[in-house]
Protein backbone atom coordinates (compact mmCIF):
# COMPACT_ATOMS: atom_id res chain seq x y z
CA UNK A 1 0.00 0.00 0.00
CA UNK A 2 1.04 3.63 -0.89
CA UNK A 3 1.80 5.68 2.05
CA UNK A 4 -0.68 8.15 3.11
CA UNK A 5 1.57 11.35 3.38
CA UNK A 6 2.80 11.56 0.22
CA UNK A 7 3.64 14.86 -0.87
CA UNK A 8 1.48 15.21 -4.19
CA UNK A 9 2.34 18.95 -6.15
CA UNK A 10 -1.07 20.26 -6.67
CA UNK A 11 -0.40 20.30 -10.51
CA UNK A 12 -0.75 16.70 -10.18
CA UNK A 13 -4.03 16.27 -8.57
CA UNK A 14 -6.12 15.88 -11.45
CA UNK A 15 -10.47 16.55 -10.60
CA UNK A 16 -12.50 16.41 -13.63
CA UNK A 17 -13.56 20.30 -14.36
CA UNK A 18 -16.15 19.17 -16.94
CA UNK A 19 -19.74 19.39 -15.67
CA UNK A 20 -21.28 16.10 -14.23
CA UNK A 21 -24.79 14.63 -15.60
CA UNK A 22 -26.82 13.63 -12.78
CA UNK A 23 -30.16 11.52 -12.94
CA UNK A 24 -32.66 11.99 -9.98
CA UNK A 25 -35.86 10.23 -10.44
CA UNK A 26 -38.07 9.12 -11.46
CA UNK A 27 -37.75 6.09 -8.68
CA UNK A 28 -36.80 9.01 -6.22
CA UNK A 29 -38.49 9.87 -2.96
CA UNK A 30 -38.51 13.29 -3.59
CA UNK A 31 -39.78 13.12 -7.07
CA UNK A 32 -42.76 11.31 -6.12
CA UNK A 33 -42.28 8.25 -8.40
CA UNK A 34 -43.19 10.25 -11.24
CA UNK A 35 -40.72 12.61 -12.88
CA UNK A 36 -37.02 12.66 -13.82
CA UNK A 37 -34.69 15.70 -13.78
CA UNK A 38 -31.57 15.41 -15.63
CA UNK A 39 -29.29 17.86 -14.51
CA UNK A 40 -26.03 18.75 -15.40
CA UNK A 41 -23.79 20.10 -12.43
CA UNK A 42 -20.78 22.35 -12.17
CA UNK A 43 -20.13 21.04 -8.02
CA UNK A 44 -23.17 20.94 -6.66
CA UNK A 45 -24.57 23.91 -8.85
CA UNK A 46 -27.02 23.23 -11.05
CA UNK A 47 -26.03 24.64 -14.68
CA UNK A 48 -28.96 22.93 -16.97
CA UNK A 49 -32.01 20.81 -15.87
CA UNK A 50 -33.88 19.03 -18.05
CA UNK A 51 -37.92 17.72 -16.59
CA UNK A 52 -38.96 14.89 -17.71
CA UNK A 53 -42.39 14.14 -17.45
CA UNK A 54 -45.24 11.39 -18.45
CA UNK A 55 -44.47 8.90 -16.29
CA UNK A 56 -47.67 8.86 -15.38
CA UNK A 57 -49.65 9.45 -18.50
CA UNK A 58 -52.72 7.14 -18.73
CA UNK A 59 -54.40 8.70 -22.00
CA UNK A 60 -57.15 10.30 -20.20
CA UNK A 61 -58.27 12.31 -22.72
CA UNK A 62 -58.24 9.25 -25.09
CA UNK A 63 -60.00 7.42 -22.60
CA UNK A 64 -63.06 10.35 -21.85
CA UNK A 65 -63.71 9.89 -25.58
CA UNK A 66 -64.50 6.48 -25.40
CA UNK A 67 -67.69 6.64 -22.43
CA UNK A 68 -70.45 9.09 -21.89
CA UNK A 69 -70.40 12.47 -20.06
CA UNK A 70 -71.00 10.49 -16.56
CA UNK A 71 -68.23 7.86 -17.53
CA UNK A 72 -65.48 10.76 -17.30
CA UNK A 73 -66.26 11.56 -13.30
CA UNK A 74 -64.37 8.48 -12.16
CA UNK A 75 -61.17 9.64 -14.12
CA UNK A 76 -61.25 13.45 -13.24
CA UNK A 77 -60.80 11.66 -9.73
CA UNK A 78 -57.69 10.18 -10.65
CA UNK A 79 -55.83 13.53 -12.03
CA UNK A 80 -55.98 15.76 -9.03
CA UNK A 81 -56.09 12.63 -6.44
CA UNK A 82 -55.14 14.69 -3.52
CA UNK A 83 -58.47 16.83 -4.18
CA UNK A 84 -60.94 14.86 -6.20
CA UNK A 85 -63.63 16.38 -5.41
CA UNK A 86 -62.54 19.66 -7.10
CA UNK A 87 -61.92 17.91 -10.01
CA UNK A 88 -65.65 16.26 -9.97
CA UNK A 89 -67.13 19.65 -9.19
CA UNK A 90 -64.95 21.93 -12.02
CA UNK A 91 -65.94 18.87 -15.00
CA UNK A 92 -69.63 18.81 -13.45
CA UNK A 93 -69.60 22.65 -13.98
CA UNK A 94 -68.12 22.75 -17.66
CA UNK A 95 -70.90 20.48 -18.56
CA UNK A 96 -73.69 22.82 -16.73
CA UNK A 97 -72.11 25.31 -18.47
CA UNK A 98 -72.56 23.87 -21.80
CA UNK A 99 -76.24 22.69 -21.06
CA UNK A 100 -76.85 25.85 -20.09
CA UNK A 101 -78.41 24.96 -16.33
CA UNK A 102 -77.40 25.80 -12.71
CA UNK A 103 -77.86 23.53 -9.57
CA UNK A 104 -80.15 24.61 -6.53
CA UNK A 105 -78.31 26.83 -4.49
CA UNK A 106 -78.10 23.95 -1.71
CA UNK A 107 -75.99 22.05 -3.71
CA UNK A 108 -73.70 25.19 -5.02
CA UNK A 109 -72.57 25.42 -1.09
CA UNK A 110 -72.65 21.53 -0.60
CA UNK A 111 -70.28 21.53 -3.76
CA UNK A 112 -68.11 24.65 -1.99
CA UNK A 113 -68.23 23.05 1.41
CA UNK A 114 -66.78 19.57 0.27
CA UNK A 115 -64.32 21.60 -2.74
CA UNK A 116 -62.82 23.66 0.33
CA UNK A 117 -62.15 20.72 2.47
CA UNK A 118 -60.35 18.86 -0.65
CA UNK A 119 -58.60 21.73 -0.58
CA UNK A 120 -57.65 22.03 2.57
CA UNK A 121 -56.40 18.20 2.16
CA UNK A 122 -54.46 19.30 -1.33
CA UNK A 123 -52.47 21.73 0.70
CA UNK A 124 -51.73 19.82 3.74
CA UNK A 125 -50.55 17.03 1.70
CA UNK A 126 -48.11 19.62 -0.26
CA UNK A 127 -46.65 21.62 2.61
CA UNK A 128 -46.60 17.84 5.06
CA UNK A 129 -44.84 16.13 2.03
CA UNK A 130 -42.55 18.85 1.60
CA UNK A 131 -41.65 19.43 5.31
CA UNK A 132 -41.02 15.72 5.30
CA UNK A 133 -38.81 15.56 1.96
CA UNK A 134 -36.93 18.20 4.23
CA UNK A 135 -36.43 15.82 6.85
CA UNK A 136 -39.37 16.62 9.25
CA UNK A 137 -40.91 13.59 9.46
CA UNK A 138 -43.20 14.39 12.89
CA UNK A 139 -45.08 17.88 11.06
CA UNK A 140 -46.14 15.24 7.84
CA UNK A 141 -47.64 13.36 10.79
CA UNK A 142 -49.49 16.42 12.27
CA UNK A 143 -50.46 16.76 9.10
CA UNK A 144 -51.84 14.36 7.79
CA UNK A 145 -53.54 13.07 11.06
CA UNK A 146 -55.62 16.71 9.86
CA UNK A 147 -56.09 15.16 6.64
CA UNK A 148 -57.36 12.17 8.22
CA UNK A 149 -60.27 13.95 9.86
CA UNK A 150 -60.71 15.29 6.22
CA UNK A 151 -60.62 11.90 4.56
CA UNK A 152 -63.48 10.91 7.27
CA UNK A 153 -66.01 12.90 6.65
CA UNK A 154 -65.35 12.39 2.59
CA UNK A 155 -66.35 9.02 3.65
CA UNK A 156 -69.32 9.78 5.79
CA UNK A 157 -70.24 11.74 3.04
CA UNK A 158 -69.35 9.90 -0.24
CA UNK A 159 -68.39 6.09 0.89
CA UNK A 160 -64.96 6.83 -0.86
CA UNK A 161 -61.99 8.15 1.47
CA UNK A 162 -59.48 8.87 -1.89
CA UNK A 163 -61.36 8.57 -5.59
CA UNK A 164 -65.16 9.89 -4.40
CA UNK A 165 -66.42 9.95 -8.21
CA UNK A 166 -69.08 11.58 -6.04
CA UNK A 167 -69.94 15.04 -8.81
CA UNK A 168 -73.12 14.35 -11.01
CA UNK A 169 -73.87 16.62 -14.29
CA UNK A 170 -76.59 18.58 -12.61
CA UNK A 171 -76.18 17.88 -8.97
CA UNK A 172 -74.08 15.20 -6.69
CA UNK A 173 -74.73 11.80 -6.46
CA UNK A 174 -76.34 12.07 -3.40
CA UNK A 175 -77.49 14.72 -0.90
CA UNK A 176 -76.24 15.62 2.40
CA UNK A 177 -75.75 13.31 5.50
CA UNK A 178 -77.87 14.85 8.33
CA UNK A 179 -74.91 15.79 10.72
CA UNK A 180 -73.05 17.36 7.59
CA UNK A 181 -73.25 20.45 8.98
CA UNK A 182 -71.86 19.90 12.79
CA UNK A 183 -69.05 17.27 11.29
CA UNK A 184 -68.06 19.89 8.33
CA UNK A 185 -67.63 22.47 11.62
CA UNK A 186 -66.07 19.95 13.75
CA UNK A 187 -63.69 19.08 11.06
CA UNK A 188 -62.29 22.78 10.19
CA UNK A 189 -62.09 23.72 14.05
CA UNK A 190 -59.92 20.71 14.50
CA UNK A 191 -57.99 21.08 11.47
CA UNK A 192 -57.21 24.59 12.42
CA UNK A 193 -55.78 23.13 15.54
CA UNK A 194 -53.58 20.71 14.31
CA UNK A 195 -51.87 23.18 11.63
CA UNK A 196 -51.39 25.74 13.91
CA UNK A 197 -49.72 23.31 16.09
CA UNK A 198 -47.56 22.14 12.97
CA UNK A 199 -46.26 26.04 12.37
CA UNK A 200 -45.14 25.73 15.39
CA UNK A 201 -42.93 23.09 14.92
CA UNK A 202 -41.54 24.16 11.65
CA UNK A 203 -41.43 28.02 11.41
CA UNK A 204 -39.52 28.46 14.40
CA UNK A 205 -37.30 26.00 13.15
CA UNK A 206 -33.97 27.31 12.23
CA UNK A 207 -33.01 24.61 9.93
CA UNK A 208 -35.84 24.23 7.94
CA UNK A 209 -36.45 27.86 7.72
CA UNK A 210 -32.72 28.04 6.07
CA UNK A 211 -33.83 25.49 3.39
CA UNK A 212 -36.40 27.76 2.30
CA UNK A 213 -35.44 31.43 2.49
CA UNK A 214 -34.54 32.72 -0.81
CA UNK A 215 -34.46 29.13 -2.59
CA UNK A 216 -36.32 29.09 -6.05
CA UNK A 217 -37.41 32.42 -6.23
CA UNK A 218 -39.41 33.05 -9.14
CA UNK A 219 -40.55 37.13 -10.11
CA UNK A 220 -43.90 37.50 -11.08
CA UNK A 221 -43.67 38.34 -14.74
CA UNK A 222 -41.69 34.94 -14.97
CA UNK A 223 -44.65 33.37 -13.69
CA UNK A 224 -47.29 34.71 -15.41
CA UNK A 225 -45.24 34.21 -18.47
CA UNK A 226 -44.47 30.64 -17.46
CA UNK A 227 -49.08 30.42 -16.91
CA UNK A 228 -48.51 29.58 -13.27
CA UNK A 229 -51.48 29.81 -11.22
CA UNK A 230 -52.83 29.07 -7.71
CA UNK A 231 -50.59 29.13 -4.81
CA UNK A 232 -47.41 29.53 -6.73
CA UNK A 233 -48.18 32.60 -8.33
CA UNK A 234 -50.23 34.46 -5.32
CA UNK A 235 -46.54 33.22 -3.80
CA UNK A 236 -44.98 35.08 -6.55
CA UNK A 237 -47.38 38.63 -5.39
CA UNK A 238 -49.84 38.25 -8.33
CA UNK A 239 -53.22 38.18 -6.42
CA UNK A 240 -54.99 35.85 -8.89
CA UNK A 241 -57.75 33.24 -7.75
CA UNK A 242 -60.55 32.34 -9.70
CA UNK A 243 -62.94 32.52 -6.59
CA UNK A 244 -62.40 36.19 -6.63
CA UNK A 245 -61.90 37.07 -10.20
CA UNK A 246 -64.73 35.30 -11.51
CA UNK A 247 -66.42 34.02 -8.77
CA UNK A 248 -68.44 30.67 -9.88
CA UNK A 249 -71.15 28.71 -7.66
CA UNK A 250 -71.42 31.17 -4.60
CA UNK A 251 -67.94 32.24 -4.12
CA UNK A 252 -69.12 35.68 -4.64
CA UNK A 253 -71.26 35.61 -1.26
CA UNK A 254 -68.16 34.57 0.85
CA UNK A 255 -65.92 36.65 2.95
CA UNK A 256 -62.86 35.46 2.24
CA UNK A 257 -58.68 36.82 1.98
CA UNK A 258 -56.77 35.89 -1.25
CA UNK A 259 -53.16 35.88 0.67
CA UNK A 260 -50.33 36.99 -1.43
CA UNK A 261 -46.58 36.64 -0.94
CA UNK A 262 -43.65 38.85 -1.72
CA UNK A 263 -40.51 37.62 -2.79
CA UNK A 264 -41.97 34.27 -4.34
CA UNK A 265 -39.66 32.20 -2.73
CA UNK A 266 -39.93 28.15 -1.66
CA UNK A 267 -40.99 29.91 2.36
CA UNK A 268 -43.78 31.84 0.26
CA UNK A 269 -45.36 28.84 -1.40
CA UNK A 270 -45.12 27.29 1.89
CA UNK A 271 -47.04 29.95 4.00
CA UNK A 272 -49.16 31.13 1.52
CA UNK A 273 -50.81 27.18 1.37
CA UNK A 274 -51.44 27.52 5.22
CA UNK A 275 -52.67 30.42 5.19
CA UNK A 276 -55.03 28.95 2.21
CA UNK A 277 -56.34 26.56 4.90
CA UNK A 278 -57.57 29.03 6.89
CA UNK A 279 -59.20 30.71 4.07
CA UNK A 280 -60.71 27.97 3.65
CA UNK A 281 -62.43 27.73 7.32
CA UNK A 282 -63.45 30.56 6.69
CA UNK A 283 -65.62 29.79 3.69
CA UNK A 284 -66.74 26.56 5.54
CA UNK A 285 -68.36 28.55 8.08
CA UNK A 286 -69.75 30.61 5.86
CA UNK A 287 -71.13 28.09 3.69
CA UNK A 288 -72.09 26.14 6.70
CA UNK A 289 -74.70 28.91 7.59
CA UNK A 290 -75.81 29.61 4.42
CA UNK A 291 -76.54 26.70 3.42
CA UNK A 292 -80.46 25.67 3.63
CA UNK A 293 -81.24 22.83 5.44
CA UNK A 294 -84.47 21.12 3.13
CA UNK A 295 -84.24 22.03 -0.45
CA UNK A 296 -83.46 19.55 -3.76
CA UNK A 297 -79.81 18.94 -4.67
CA UNK A 298 -80.05 18.25 -8.19
CA UNK A 299 -81.78 20.02 -11.14
CA UNK A 300 -85.17 18.53 -11.77
CA UNK A 301 -84.56 17.80 -15.23
CA UNK A 302 -85.30 14.29 -16.19
CA UNK A 303 -83.04 14.30 -19.16
CA UNK A 304 -80.28 15.30 -17.18
CA UNK A 305 -80.31 13.41 -13.92
CA UNK A 306 -80.93 9.76 -12.86
CA UNK A 307 -84.35 8.90 -11.43
CA UNK A 308 -84.63 8.14 -7.96
CA UNK A 309 -84.22 4.46 -7.49
CA UNK A 310 -88.33 3.73 -6.31
CA UNK A 311 -89.08 5.15 -9.47
CA UNK A 312 -87.08 3.24 -11.92
CA UNK A 313 -87.89 -0.31 -10.04
CA UNK A 314 -91.97 0.74 -10.11
CA UNK A 315 -92.51 3.53 -12.96
CA UNK A 316 -91.96 2.32 -17.00
CA UNK A 317 -90.99 6.61 -17.36
CA UNK A 318 -88.29 6.02 -14.76
CA UNK A 319 -87.04 2.75 -16.28
CA UNK A 320 -86.92 4.27 -19.57
CA UNK A 321 -85.07 7.79 -17.89
CA UNK A 322 -82.54 5.43 -16.49
CA UNK A 323 -82.01 3.29 -19.07
CA UNK A 324 -81.69 6.18 -21.61
CA UNK A 325 -79.01 7.94 -19.48
CA UNK A 326 -76.95 5.09 -18.19
CA UNK A 327 -76.92 3.79 -21.78
CA UNK A 328 -76.80 6.48 -24.28
CA UNK A 329 -75.54 8.95 -21.95
CA UNK A 330 -77.07 12.53 -21.15
CA UNK A 331 -76.71 14.72 -24.43
CA UNK A 332 -75.12 17.35 -24.49
CA UNK A 333 -75.90 20.33 -27.49
CA UNK A 334 -73.13 20.77 -29.93
CA UNK A 335 -70.34 22.99 -29.11
CA UNK A 336 -67.24 23.93 -27.17
CA UNK A 337 -66.78 25.52 -23.69
CA UNK A 338 -63.93 26.43 -21.36
CA UNK A 339 -64.91 26.11 -17.87
CA UNK A 340 -62.51 27.27 -14.89
CA UNK A 341 -61.99 27.62 -11.34
CA UNK A 342 -59.75 27.36 -8.83
CA UNK A 343 -58.21 23.82 -8.53
CA UNK A 344 -56.02 23.00 -5.86
CA UNK A 345 -52.93 23.94 -7.58
CA UNK A 346 -54.44 26.70 -9.58
CA UNK A 347 -56.88 27.19 -12.55
CA UNK A 348 -58.20 23.96 -13.40
CA UNK A 349 -60.42 24.21 -16.56
CA UNK A 350 -62.05 21.98 -19.52
CA UNK A 351 -62.17 22.92 -22.91
CA UNK A 352 -65.26 20.45 -23.41
CA UNK A 353 -66.23 19.65 -27.11
CA UNK A 354 -69.56 17.75 -28.16
CA UNK A 355 -70.55 16.95 -31.12
CA UNK A 356 -74.18 16.45 -29.86
CA UNK A 357 -74.27 13.12 -28.61
CA UNK A 358 -73.99 11.22 -25.41
CA UNK A 359 -70.03 10.86 -26.08
CA UNK A 360 -67.61 13.49 -25.70
CA UNK A 361 -65.71 14.39 -28.54
CA UNK A 362 -63.14 16.06 -26.94
CA UNK A 363 -62.25 16.61 -22.89
CA UNK A 364 -59.20 18.78 -22.70
CA UNK A 365 -58.03 19.43 -19.03
CA UNK A 366 -56.19 21.93 -17.84
CA UNK A 367 -53.91 20.78 -15.77
CA UNK A 368 -52.40 23.74 -13.32
CA UNK A 369 -49.41 20.96 -12.60
CA UNK A 370 -48.48 20.39 -15.83
CA UNK A 371 -47.51 24.34 -16.15
CA UNK A 372 -46.07 24.67 -12.66
CA UNK A 373 -43.64 21.64 -13.46
CA UNK A 374 -42.73 23.37 -16.86
CA UNK A 375 -41.14 26.06 -14.80
CA UNK A 376 -39.21 23.80 -12.29
CA UNK A 377 -36.60 24.08 -14.69
CA UNK A 378 -36.45 27.75 -14.69
CA UNK A 379 -36.69 27.72 -10.93
CA UNK A 380 -33.79 25.31 -9.86
CA UNK A 381 -31.18 26.52 -12.51
CA UNK A 382 -28.78 28.24 -10.88
CA UNK A 383 -29.76 26.71 -7.48
CA UNK A 384 -28.16 24.04 -5.74
CA UNK A 385 -28.66 20.32 -6.00
CA UNK A 386 -29.84 20.12 -2.34
CA UNK A 387 -32.05 22.88 -3.23
CA UNK A 388 -34.29 20.73 -5.97
CA UNK A 389 -36.12 19.20 -3.19
CA UNK A 390 -37.53 22.02 -1.77
CA UNK A 391 -38.17 23.30 -4.76
CA UNK A 392 -40.27 20.81 -6.17
CA UNK A 393 -42.25 20.00 -2.93
CA UNK A 394 -42.87 23.89 -2.79
CA UNK A 395 -44.57 23.56 -6.31
CA UNK A 396 -47.02 20.61 -5.58
CA UNK A 397 -46.59 18.56 -8.72
CA UNK A 398 -49.61 16.09 -8.51
CA UNK A 399 -47.96 13.43 -11.07
CA UNK A 400 -51.88 12.57 -12.47
CA UNK A 401 -52.64 15.66 -13.19
CA UNK A 402 -49.45 16.68 -14.94
CA UNK A 403 -49.32 13.17 -16.77
CA UNK A 404 -53.07 12.62 -16.95
CA UNK B 1 -67.22 41.50 -21.53
CA UNK B 2 -64.41 40.28 -24.03
CA UNK B 3 -66.69 41.33 -27.42
CA UNK B 4 -64.13 44.89 -27.70
CA UNK B 5 -61.89 42.32 -27.68
CA UNK B 6 -62.88 40.70 -30.74
CA UNK B 7 -64.21 44.13 -32.58
CA UNK B 8 -60.04 45.17 -31.47
CA UNK B 9 -59.13 41.98 -33.32
CA UNK B 10 -61.80 42.36 -36.50
CA UNK B 11 -60.41 46.25 -36.42
CA UNK B 12 -56.72 45.40 -36.66
CA UNK B 13 -56.85 42.06 -38.84
CA UNK B 14 -59.87 42.23 -41.39
CA UNK B 15 -58.81 39.46 -43.59
CA UNK B 16 -56.97 36.70 -41.09
CA UNK B 17 -60.17 36.82 -38.72
CA UNK B 18 -62.31 33.91 -40.65
CA UNK B 19 -64.83 33.58 -37.98
CA UNK B 20 -66.33 34.70 -34.79
CA UNK B 21 -68.29 33.28 -32.45
CA UNK B 22 -69.43 34.02 -28.46
CA UNK B 23 -70.43 30.45 -27.31
CA UNK B 24 -71.80 30.05 -24.08
CA UNK B 25 -70.24 33.35 -23.13
CA UNK B 26 -66.60 32.19 -24.45
CA UNK B 27 -65.39 35.08 -27.31
CA UNK B 28 -63.51 33.18 -29.88
CA UNK B 29 -62.21 34.15 -33.17
CA UNK B 30 -60.77 31.51 -35.64
CA UNK B 31 -57.92 33.07 -37.27
CA UNK B 32 -55.40 31.70 -40.80
CA UNK B 33 -52.96 30.00 -39.75
CA UNK B 34 -50.47 32.02 -41.91
CA UNK B 35 -51.18 34.67 -39.08
CA UNK B 36 -51.88 32.75 -35.79
CA UNK B 37 -48.14 34.09 -34.20
CA UNK B 38 -48.96 37.52 -35.94
CA UNK B 39 -52.46 37.75 -34.10
CA UNK B 40 -50.96 36.51 -30.69
CA UNK B 41 -48.35 38.70 -30.34
CA UNK B 42 -50.61 41.68 -31.28
CA UNK B 43 -52.97 40.40 -28.64
CA UNK B 44 -50.24 40.36 -25.88
CA UNK B 45 -48.91 43.58 -27.00
CA UNK B 46 -51.79 45.77 -27.21
CA UNK B 47 -52.28 47.81 -24.32
CA UNK B 48 -56.06 47.33 -24.55
CA UNK B 49 -55.73 43.65 -25.21
CA UNK B 50 -52.81 42.75 -23.18
CA UNK B 51 -53.11 39.28 -22.88
CA UNK B 52 -50.65 38.89 -20.17
CA UNK B 53 -51.43 34.98 -19.63
CA UNK B 54 -51.68 32.37 -22.19
CA UNK B 55 -53.81 29.58 -20.06
CA UNK B 56 -54.21 27.04 -22.51
CA UNK B 57 -53.07 25.56 -25.53
CA UNK B 58 -54.43 22.09 -27.42
CA UNK B 59 -55.46 21.29 -30.37
CA UNK B 60 -58.78 19.04 -31.48
CA UNK B 61 -58.85 16.74 -34.55
CA UNK B 62 -62.23 16.94 -36.87
CA UNK B 63 -61.67 13.81 -39.07
CA UNK B 64 -64.56 14.55 -41.52
CA UNK B 65 -62.82 17.93 -41.68
CA UNK B 66 -60.13 19.62 -44.18
CA UNK B 67 -58.64 21.40 -42.77
CA UNK B 68 -58.74 18.14 -39.95
CA UNK B 69 -57.01 20.14 -37.13
CA UNK B 70 -57.64 22.72 -35.05
CA UNK B 71 -55.34 24.20 -32.32
CA UNK B 72 -57.30 26.15 -29.57
CA UNK B 73 -55.64 28.63 -27.47
CA UNK B 74 -57.14 30.44 -24.63
CA UNK B 75 -56.05 34.15 -23.44
CA UNK B 76 -56.35 35.65 -20.12
CA UNK B 77 -55.47 39.27 -19.48
CA UNK B 78 -54.85 39.31 -15.53
CA UNK B 79 -54.60 43.63 -15.88
CA UNK B 80 -57.89 43.76 -17.69
CA UNK B 81 -59.50 40.74 -16.75
CA UNK B 82 -61.08 39.19 -19.91
CA UNK B 83 -60.47 35.96 -21.76
CA UNK B 84 -60.07 34.88 -25.72
CA UNK B 85 -60.50 31.97 -27.32
CA UNK B 86 -58.16 31.59 -30.60
CA UNK B 87 -58.48 28.99 -33.29
CA UNK B 88 -56.86 28.23 -36.24
CA UNK B 89 -57.12 25.20 -38.39
CA UNK B 90 -54.30 23.21 -39.92
CA UNK B 91 -53.52 19.65 -41.74
CA UNK B 92 -55.00 17.78 -44.44
CA UNK B 93 -57.57 14.77 -44.25
CA UNK B 94 -54.23 12.30 -44.37
CA UNK B 95 -53.11 14.08 -41.04
CA UNK B 96 -49.86 15.73 -43.21
CA UNK B 97 -49.09 19.54 -43.19
CA UNK B 98 -50.20 20.27 -39.71
CA UNK B 99 -47.76 23.06 -39.30
CA UNK B 100 -48.14 26.57 -37.11
CA UNK B 101 -45.40 28.86 -35.60
CA UNK B 102 -44.30 28.76 -32.53
CA UNK B 103 -45.80 30.97 -29.68
CA UNK B 104 -42.24 30.30 -27.20
CA UNK B 105 -41.15 33.41 -27.81
CA UNK B 106 -44.09 35.07 -26.61
CA UNK B 107 -45.36 33.25 -23.39
CA UNK B 108 -42.59 30.89 -22.03
CA UNK B 109 -45.81 28.38 -20.88
CA UNK B 110 -46.45 27.90 -24.93
CA UNK B 111 -43.15 25.65 -24.19
CA UNK B 112 -44.59 22.38 -22.75
CA UNK B 113 -47.76 22.87 -23.91
CA UNK B 114 -47.13 22.99 -27.75
CA UNK B 115 -44.39 20.34 -26.85
CA UNK B 116 -47.53 17.21 -25.37
CA UNK B 117 -49.52 18.78 -28.61
CA UNK B 118 -47.25 17.80 -30.69
CA UNK B 119 -46.51 14.63 -29.05
CA UNK B 120 -50.15 13.45 -29.10
CA UNK B 121 -52.02 15.11 -32.05
CA UNK B 122 -48.64 15.56 -34.41
CA UNK B 123 -48.96 19.50 -34.79
CA UNK B 124 -45.41 20.87 -35.20
CA UNK B 125 -44.66 24.00 -34.32
CA UNK B 126 -42.32 26.26 -36.12
CA UNK B 127 -39.56 27.80 -34.55
CA UNK B 128 -40.21 25.71 -31.36
CA UNK B 129 -36.64 25.44 -29.67
CA UNK B 130 -37.11 21.83 -27.86
CA UNK B 131 -39.83 19.88 -30.14
CA UNK B 132 -39.46 16.40 -28.18
CA UNK B 133 -42.39 13.56 -26.86
CA UNK B 134 -42.97 14.92 -23.22
CA UNK B 135 -46.06 12.46 -22.20
CA UNK B 136 -44.91 9.54 -24.51
CA UNK B 137 -42.05 7.63 -24.64
CA UNK B 138 -39.46 8.43 -27.90
CA UNK B 139 -40.05 4.77 -29.11
CA UNK B 140 -43.85 5.82 -29.20
CA UNK B 141 -45.40 5.58 -32.82
CA UNK B 142 -48.14 7.88 -33.95
CA UNK B 143 -49.81 10.13 -32.07
CA UNK B 144 -52.83 8.69 -29.78
CA UNK B 145 -54.81 11.67 -29.74
CA UNK B 146 -55.70 11.68 -33.73
CA UNK B 147 -59.42 9.94 -34.22
CA UNK B 148 -57.66 7.53 -36.55
CA UNK B 149 -55.23 6.37 -33.69
CA UNK B 150 -57.44 3.14 -32.53
CA UNK B 151 -57.85 3.24 -28.85
CA UNK B 152 -57.12 -0.30 -28.48
CA UNK B 153 -53.77 -0.51 -29.87
CA UNK B 154 -51.11 -0.77 -27.79
CA UNK B 155 -47.41 -0.32 -28.23
CA UNK B 156 -45.38 -1.83 -24.94
CA UNK B 157 -42.22 -1.21 -24.41
CA UNK B 158 -42.03 -4.53 -22.47
CA UNK B 159 -43.59 -7.34 -24.08
CA UNK B 160 -47.12 -8.46 -21.59
CA UNK B 161 -46.59 -11.93 -19.72
CA UNK B 162 -47.56 -15.29 -20.32
CA UNK B 163 -48.13 -17.00 -17.10
CA UNK B 164 -49.53 -20.38 -17.32
CA UNK B 165 -52.52 -20.58 -14.56
CA UNK B 166 -52.31 -17.22 -14.04
CA UNK B 167 -55.31 -14.90 -14.92
CA UNK B 168 -53.73 -11.19 -14.66
CA UNK B 169 -49.59 -10.73 -14.37
CA UNK B 170 -48.62 -6.87 -14.73
CA UNK B 171 -47.93 -6.13 -17.40
CA UNK B 172 -51.88 -6.02 -18.25
CA UNK B 173 -53.03 -6.57 -21.46
CA UNK B 174 -54.87 -3.96 -23.62
CA UNK B 175 -58.54 -5.13 -23.28
CA UNK B 176 -58.82 -5.07 -19.49
CA UNK B 177 -60.56 -2.61 -18.00
CA UNK B 178 -63.24 -0.34 -20.18
CA UNK B 179 -65.43 -3.49 -20.18
CA UNK B 180 -68.30 -0.82 -21.05
CA UNK B 181 -65.77 1.31 -23.53
CA UNK B 182 -67.77 2.90 -26.55
CA UNK B 183 -65.66 3.35 -29.88
CA UNK B 184 -66.34 6.72 -30.82
CA UNK B 185 -65.21 5.55 -34.45
CA UNK B 186 -65.80 2.21 -34.35
CA UNK B 187 -65.59 2.46 -38.23
CA UNK B 188 -62.24 2.49 -37.92
CA UNK B 189 -61.64 -0.76 -35.59
CA UNK B 190 -64.29 -2.21 -38.14
CA UNK B 191 -61.49 -1.50 -41.63
CA UNK B 192 -58.35 -3.07 -39.12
Amino acid sequence: MEPLDIDLDSAELDIPAEPALLNVGPAHPAMHGTVRIVMELSGETILKADVQVGYLHRGFEKMCERGTWSQVFPYVDRCNYVSPMLNNVAFALACEKMLGVQVPVRCQHYRVILGELARMSDHLTCTGAMAMELGAFTPFLWLIKAREMIWDLMEEETGARLTHSFGRVGGMAKPPTSGFKEHALAVKSQVLEVVAEAEKLLLGNRIFLDRLDNVGVVSAEDAVSLGWTGPCLRASGVAYDVRKAAPYMTYGQYDFEVPVGTRGDCYDRFVIRLEEVRQSARIIEQAVQQMPDEGPIDIDDPRIVLPPKDEVYTTIEGTIQHFKIVMEGLKIPAGEVYSYTEGGNGELGFYLVSDGSGTPYRVRIRPPCFLVTAGLEKVITGEMMSDVVPCFGSLNMIGGECDR
Amino acid sequence: MSQRVLDLLIQRFPQAVLETHAQHGDETAVVEAASWAKVAEFLKASPDISMEMLTDLTAVDYLEREPRFEIVAHFYSLSKGHRLRLKTRVGNAQGEGVEVATLVPLWAAANWMERECYDLFGVRFVGHPDLRRILMYPEFEGHPLRKDYIATRTQPLIEYRDAPNIDKVAPFGFDEGMSFGRQTHQFLTDEE
